[in-house]
């Protein structure tokens, strides 16, 4: 029983070693490179399954395209939101600095793709629908998704304070999160213009399979790039949140 | 299925919508990772000149 405990308490102390910023700056910069690498190769593989092997959607024509950015898009924002949530949660529960440094760094990334799911989303519904926008449940549920990520990142700016900014923040984003499952299900508990979900783990796919693939490869490339522009983004943050400490100052880019 | 790049362009009437999409997204996707850059780069410097400055007001110093 001790030891398992030991072990346990062992493993704890390991992660909480790179919660540490000083030791999480360095390790970041060497997974970037590996990231982007990941991004361009599922980019490449998803953009050739997209436009040369998915055939032609027999009610859609080429117009259904649309679908390899936009479900990628749509699902990344949903994802970004819970785990920076997530991230929010644990800064707030440990104190750990570098929990609040993530939740920010993938905030604008959210923001982005919710942007892109909207967009993505007008383009496809004026052709298909005959509309760029309706108030509709799925519509304006991930609307409001981007005003969630608009107001983490405008209140944490509004507080000169960083730690009470980390503080507000995480509790609104602990709050949004309410959100996400409304969006997943608006398609399901109201009448809605938009389809339902394109991919169900309960059921088979309702589209060819190499469609599908397309789908996923750009979804595992926009997950990379959000994973490499995080990692930048906390970075960039680490520094300028640590600017006083001495371990910045002996770093070797910082170094004159 | 493609018998031209004229008609890829075209995506068989849909160029509009379909070139909007993935052209918005490509910019979003390189525009936001040079900003990032940008920033980091920034507060690097920021701190290379606090350095400076530092050893500069050391040196004066004796």
């Amino acid at each position: 029983m001790s030891n398992v405990n030991n072990l346990s308490s062992s493993r704890i102390m390991n992660w909480f070693k790179f919660s540490s910023p000083s030791t999480f700056y360095p390790l970041a910069g060497k997974m970037i490179p590996w990231f982007w690498a990941l991004t361009i190769i599922f980019g490449v593989a998803g953009l050739w399954v997209s436009f040369f092997v998915a055939p032609v959607d027999a009610v859609q024509g080429q117009g259904y395209r649309i679908i390899f950015v936009h479900v990628p898009a749509s699902w990344m924002s949903m994802f970004i939101y819970l785990v920076m949530a997530a991230w929010a949660g644990l800064g707030l529960v440990f104190n750990t600095r570098l929990s609040a440094m993530m939740a920010q760094a993938l905030a604008p990334i959210g923001a982005w793709m919710a942007f892109l799911s909207l967009w993505t989303g007008a383009f496809w519904g004026k052709p298909m629908w005959g509309a760029w926008w309706v108030w509709d449940a799925r519509l304006t549920s991930e609307l409001i998704l981007l005003f969630l990520y608009l107001g983490f990142m405008a209140l944490q700016a509004s507080i000169d304070n960083v730690r009470r900014a980390d503080k507000a923040g995480a509790i609104l984003a602990l709050v949004g999160v309410v959100n996400v499952p409304i969006i997943y299900f608006s398609v399901k508990w109201w009448n809605t213009l938009h389809q339902g979900a394109s991919v169900s783990l309960t059921k088979a796919p309702a589209m060819a399979q190499t469609m599908l693939w397309g789908m996923l490869l750009m979804a595992l490339c926009f997950w990379m790039y959000s994973i490499a522009v995080g990692l930048m983004r906390v970075r960039a943050i680490i520094l300028e949140r640590e600017a006083h400490t001495d371990w910045v100052k002996q770093l070797n880019e910082v170094k004159p | 299925m493609w018998n031209s790049p004229a008609e890829f362009f075209a995506m068989g009437g849909y160029a509009l919508y379909v070139w909007c999409s993935f052209g918005v997204c490509a910019l979003v996707l390189l525009l936001e990772p040079l900003a990032v850059r940008a920033r980091h780069k920034k507060i690097v410097q920021r701190l290379q000149r606090e350095v400076i400055a530092e050893q500069f007001d050391q040196k004066g110093g004796q």
